[in-house]
């Protein structure tokens, strides 16, 4: 029984004419597990859920739902639920009347209706709005009527399409944790499409990300994070995203172009890119060692400041914690071994080779950033 | 200072009016005016001066027999085109609006009866409609059944004309039906699919509530056209055999232009214009409650 709301894709392809949405993609999601599809739009994501969901039919390739293969069943027989990224709520009938719609499609009867129909007002906080008609309900709101309305269902699967990109970023984060909450306690299976990295890693389990119909890498937000398979993956995670320099040959080792005195990585990356992160990069006046860096120009953000630096022929950003104003500045700028990423000529990464660690004696870096007197944050 | 601006701000704007008013004062208000008063008045012959009589008018006519005879042909008409017509522009819209191989060509089709002319059209039918050389009839003989005188005899003229009117009108609320299951969100579809919700079901609880504003629109405009009828019965019947085929507006120009009876005309024209208005103020007390509009 646990096993019901296990979804197994096995090389699932879908074409349209000549062109390729979604090709050959397997992944299997275990129960209870909140499982995001993130990528750049175009990159098959929404395809990918609409063949689970069988509103598209897959071109090849497999669909099991538990342990039937659901792959030419119509959409009602899948026994999942759907929230779309337009609500797609009926405009003509009540808050209650659109939350018991597919319990009506059911045939069931009256009274249990009624009875779910309380239990998941409730549960979203929609019991004062239950005779309203869409149109007279926030954004928000209607949110959350498509998600009771999925969730009345009692379907152990939810496919979730987008569902917050309609609303402002305040109330989106508000619902992020909601969601999830929400996906935690009824124990739903969640398939969640987003093109926003901060939705994929503060909600999911279990990321999956698309670029061209194909899967570049499928792992824990913490994985897509510390290990990114790419260096597509790289720069799709984190805010601003990681840094990414080609590097080529110099005297002792692969150079980042421009810049040709300071070896970073082995001869062998050489063609390749050499990957940081903002958060991971560390500034210093007083070292000699590390990568000279120019300050171009600095962003406040309030709790931290990028600082844009141009190093060879390239432009990086570092992130510090507090207010800085460093532009027109010379700094060295370093990183330790592991906080630098390698990537082949083909953009993947490369586990066999490490960066150098050019990590400057007394260093600014966004943990100890106010433990160096010369670089205290200005208030 | 700010009075006078005021002023001026109307002028302009009663300026800005003023085109629109004198066409819709010239061919619409006068002319109902001046039919009303009319209606209320005997014309003077031979120079006498004409003689207001009251409602002696709609006395005499509502005792004429023929009167009472094509507004229960107009009646019959009404009930024969409005619901068919209304149905099948909404089956022809469902079907048009789905995935069809060639979709564009059947729309098309579906609406070439209305580009036509009426009375271009009217003349098809003739053909089709005549007693020996007709299609019709030329059809029913290849089977050998006897051919019918679709036009000539009383009981079956006032079918045929519904017949071709549904023809020509249902083409033409199919574009408004088609225009307004073009602007329902696919997703509603999908999300209805997601429960299992049969298409049955989805039409009546979804698409067609949806489509209430479509349809009330759809039905006043059929019911205007079913006491608009003039070109196809001057082409097809002329109103006959024995006043079989007449309806009202029929009615008036006969009486109008064939009889000269200006008074009857403008009798008729009042009480049909009553009667019009008075179902159009029903229809959108009581269907515009329960009609959705976005």
């Amino acid at each position: 029984m646990s096993n019901q709301s296990r979804i197994r894709l096995e090389r699932v392809t879908k074409r349209w004419d000549a062109t390729t949405a979604v090709d050959g993609i397997s992944f299997d999601v275990t129960p209870g597990q909140f499982v995001i599809l993130l990528g750049p739009s175009g990159c098959g994501k929404s395809t990918t859920l609409r063949m689970i969901a069988g509103l598209e039919e897959a071109s090849d390739g497999q669909i099991h739902i538990g342990d039937r293969d659901v792959t030419r069943l119509p959409p009602g027989d899948r026994g999942l639920s759907m929230v779309f990224q337009s609500y797609a709520l009926f405009p003509h009938l009540s808050v209650a009347d659109n939350i018991v719609f597919g319990l009506r499609s059911r045939k069931v009867p009256k009274a249990e209706q009624r009875e779910r129909l309380a239990k998941v007002a409730e549960l979203v906080d929609l019991t004062d709005y239950l005779h309203r008609k869409p149109a007279q309900l926030s954004g928000g709101q209607r949110q959350r009527v498509a998600l009771a309305r999925s969730v009345i269902s009692e379907h152990p699967i939810c496919l979730m399409d987008e569902p917050l990109s309609n609303l402002d970023a305040r109330l989106r984060s508000d619902m992020r944790r909601e969601i999830k909450a929400l996906q935690s306690r009824l124990n739903m299976t969640v398939i969640y499409v987003t093109h926003d990295q901060v939705e994929a890693m503060s909600m999911g389990d279990r990321v999956i990300l698309m670029q061209y119909g194909k899967i570049v890498q499928d792992g824990t937000p913490d994985e897509l994070y510390n290990r990114p398979a790419s260096a597509f993956a790289a720069s799709f995670i984190g805010s601003p995203a990681m840094n990414l320099l080609p590097l080529e040959a110099g005297e002792e080792g692969a150079v980042i172009v421009g810049e040709s005195h300071t070896p970073v990585a082995p001869l062998e990356a050489v063609g390749g890119q050499l990957g940081i992160r903002p958060e991971d990069i560390a500034l210093s006046t007083t070292s000699t060692t590390g990568v000279p860096a120019m300050v171009v120009s600095d962003e406040y953000l309030g709790a931290d400041t990028i600082v844009h630096l141009a190093v060879g022929d390239h432009t990086l950003r570092v992130r510090l914690s507090g207010r800085h104003r460093l532009a027109g500045q010379q700094y060295r700028i370093g990183w330790t071994a592991e906080a630098a990423h390698l990537f082949g000529g083909d953009g993947l990464r490369r586990d066999d080779l490490t960066a150098y660690s050019l990590l400057p004696a007394a260093a600014l870096s966004a943990e100890s950033a106010s433990s160096h007197s010369q670089l205290q944050p200005q208030r | 200072m700010s009075f006078t601006n005021h002023r001026k701000m109307q002028l302009y704007g009663a300026l800005l009016l003023l085109p629109a008013a004198v066409l819709l004062t010239t061919f619409a208000y006068l002319p109902t005016v001046t039919t009303v008063i009319n209606s209320l008045f005997l014309p003077g012959f031979r120079g006498a001066p004409t003689e207001f009589v009251g409602l002696e008018n709609y006395q005499v006519l509502f005792d004429d027999p023929t009167f009472w005879k094509v507004a229960r042909n107009n009646l019959l008409y009404a009930l024969g085109t409005i619901p068919t017509s209304i149905a099948l522009a909404l089956g022809m819209a469902l079907f048009v609006n789905g995935k069809l191989p060639g979709r564009g060509f059947v729309r098309m089709a579906y609406f070439t009866p209305t580009i036509l002319p009426m009375i271009a059209a009217a003349n098809i039918w003739m053909f089709f409609y005549a007693p020996q050389i007709g299609l019709f009839n030329s059809l029913l003989g290849a089977l050998g059944i006897p051919g019918v005188n679709w036009l000539g005899d009383p009981s079956v003229a006032l079918g045929s004309v519904i017949v071709m009117s549904v023809w020509k009108e249902a083409g033409f609320f199919m574009i408004f039906y088609l225009a307004a299951l073009q602007s329902m969100p696919p997703e509603l579809k999908e999300a209805s699919d997601l429960e299992g919700t049969s298409r049955w079901s989805f039409f009546w609880r979804v698409t067609f509530p949806l489509l209430m504003p479509t349809t009330l629109f759809v039905l006043i405009n059929a019911l205007i056209n079913s006491v608009r009828v003039v070109d196809h019965l001057f082409i097809l019947t002329k109103g006959g055999p024995n006043n079989a085929t007449n309806l009202l507006l029929y009615y008036v120009y006969e009486n109008a232009f064939s009889f000269f009876d200006r008074t009857t005309a403008a009798t008729i024209t009042v009480v049909i214009l009553v009667v019009l208005a008075v179902v159009a103020t029903l229809k959108f007390t009581i269907l515009d409650r329960r009609t959705h509009y976005q």
